[in-house]
């Protein structure tokens, strides 16, 4: 079990696909509208349990548990060559620039 | 409550989140008096220097690249390629030019005692708003377009959440679509917080003071007004408001060039290709559409109408402004995030075309950092299987590939005709009958003579029947 306070990540189906926007393209159209929100855990609960949470600007959400302590763990990304490639373009183009 | 519902009481809730009233702006027939709505709330050009000022925001400095025009002169002919200065706006608060439109909106919420602020946005304008809401103790609700269907995240937008957290915002991540719109009436309804909209004659105004700056700062290093400003464009605010400014500091035979990241062929509501693209904003699938119905945004009456200014439309390729952003960085020193600078890398080409005593200036950078790093994007769209290309940018296919130069006399942009733009326009009021009045305000929406717009209504009419 998870305890109160606990920072958390919820997920919440907004609108089944039947309810979207009927303006969308096919691909959008056949997906539900979600939405995922992190605060603090209002009650005892476990992954997978619809539950309350208390957000950053002290409202009540609810939806299902999804992950406990989330993080953020974007990054610069791996080595790509192609960027070695650019940079010795322009260093070399540059070579007669005072 | 239904998506309907909600739809359906979208002005009331809007006027209770600005508490501004539209309907006392409006003319008989299709137009609106714009100058009335950017006076409405009585703010002079010096009071929002002042709050600005006073939320360390604005007046940074303004850099001539002489190594990046010395690259862009040497593909130049003999007595061309100008000189390119950039207004380094990532040292403003939050790392981007959005504090400027921020400081305006979270001083008038505050004004008016509302507890806290909205903003529907994936962009910096996000970070602004919350580090901004931070400094007058208001409460701060971001809600972004963040994910796809899979869960997977846009690692620019991702970064942008993260600086939200960081300033204390909660931040409301939804996926692909529309109904963003839906969900962001439901929290203004909920909080009754104000609608720091981008497009709110505040949002707007906050900009004036960039293009009264750069055209200060250009006259006293050069002892001229700057012959072209390039802003990117999206939403048209930048641009309008930039245009605004400088018009108000006399510049006003300073060329306003709007330019955008070409996503051609990419739809913004696809669910599909929101991960195809490595720019979240400033391209196309946003400044085409605001240019051409500034009207389709989040407040009744847009303050941000960029074909009031715009002399001319650039668009450049994914890979070139990568290109340029590494060239920012090895040749002056400067590692900015590369969608600030779309606006440079229009810049590098156009400069190519103009006089060697001429001067351009780029009025923006914004932050870098994990996320919204050229080489995070990069890797992000190698990862979903867009080939990386080097050749000719100009054959790019958004979604497909990415083409970097392989030379900088490769790097060259495209033009949107400003007469299809306007066409376009107008298009929204096809079979019309419009009256002398509403012809007088086309001229103004246009920046063009009543006789050009009565012959492209006529040309709209014709094709029609």
């Amino acid at each position: 079990m998870i305890d109160p306070m606990t920072y958390v990540e919820i997920y919440r189906m907004i609108l089944p696909p039947e309810e979207r926007s009927s303006n969308l393209p096919i691909e959008t159209k056949r997906v539900p509208f979600e939405m995922r929100l992190r605060g603090q855990l209002l009650k005892e609960a476990s992954i997978g349990d619809m539950v309350e949470i208390v957000t950053a600007s002290k409202r009540i959400e609810r939806g299902i548990l999804v992950s406990v302590n989330p993080f953020f763990s974007h990054n610069f990304g791996h080595y790509v060559p192609m960027m070695t490639t650019i940079r010795n373009i322009i260093i070399k183009e540059t070579e007669d620039l005072s | 409550m239904s998506y309907q519902d909600v739809m359906n009481r979208k002005q009331e809730i809007m006027r209770r989140a600005l508490k501004l009233d539209y309907e006392q702006f409006e003319y008989p027939g299709i137009g609106f008096d714009y100058e009335k709505m950017m006076a409405s709330a009585g703010f002079t050009l010096d009071d929002v220097i002042n709050i600005q000022k006073e939320n360390n925001i604005g007046g940074t400095p303004l850099i001539e690249l002489k190594r990046l025009s010395a690259y862009a002169r040497k593909w130049a002919k003999p007595g061309f390629g100008a000189r390119i200065f950039l207004k380094d706006e990532a040292q403003n608060l939050s790392g981007s030019f959005k504090a400027r439109r921020a400081a305006m909106s979270i001083y008038q919420a505050k004004r008016l005692g509302y507890q806290g602020v909205i903003a529907a946005t994936s962009g910096n304008y996000g970070a602004a708003v919350a580090a901004l809401a931070a400094r007058a103790g208001l409460k701060c609700i971001i809600v972004q377009e963040c994910y796809d269907s899979n869960g997977v995240g846009q690692p620019e937008i991702i970064e942008k959440a993260r600086a939200c957290q960081a300033y204390g915002a909660e931040v409301v991540q939804l996926s692909v679509g529309p109904e963003l719109f839906y969900q962001f009436l439901l929290l203004l309804e909920e909080t009754g917080y104000f609608n720091a909209s981008l497009y709110s004659p505040y949002g707007v105004m906050g900009i004036e003071t960039l293009g009264y700056e750069i055209a200060q700062d250009v006259m006293k290093m050069t002892g001229k007004y700057p012959e072209a400003v390039i802003c990117t464009n999206a939403g048209g605010g930048n641009l309008t408001g930039t245009a605004r400014g400088l018009i108000k500091a006399g510049a006003k035979d300073t060329k306003i060039i709007a330019a955008s990241v070409d996503l051609t062929g990419l739809h913004m509501a696809s669910d599909k290709d929101f991960n195809l693209k490595s720019f979240t904003t400033g391209h196309t699938g946003f400044g085409i559409p605001f240019s051409t119905f500034p009207d389709r945004s989040d407040v009744p009456r847009s303050a941000a109408r960029p074909l009031r200014y715009m002399d001319m439309y650039g668009l450049v390729n994914q890979g070139s402004v990568f290109f340029i952003t590494e060239a920012l960085a090895i040749l002056e020193g400067m590692e900015r995030g590369p969608a600030g600078n779309t606006s440079l890398a229009l810049a590098f080409s156009l400069a190519q075309t103009m006089k060697d005593s001429d001067i351009i200036v780029v009025q923006e950078t914004e932050y870098t950092g994990a996320g919204k790093h050229m080489n995070a994007q990069v890797s992000f769209a190698s990862d979903r299987g867009i080939k990386l290309e080097l050749g000719n940018p100009l054959l790019e296919k958004p979604g497909q590939n990415l083409i970097f130069p392989s030379s900088g006399a490769m790097l060259k942009h495209k033009e949107v005709p400003m007469e299809t733009l306007k066409m376009s326009y107008l298009k929204h009021y096809q079979n019309q009958l419009l009256f002398d009045s509403d012809y007088q305000y086309l001229s103004e929406e246009l920046k063009t003579s009543i006789e050009n717009i009565k012959t492209w209504m006529e040309a709209i009419n014709e094709t029609k029947k």
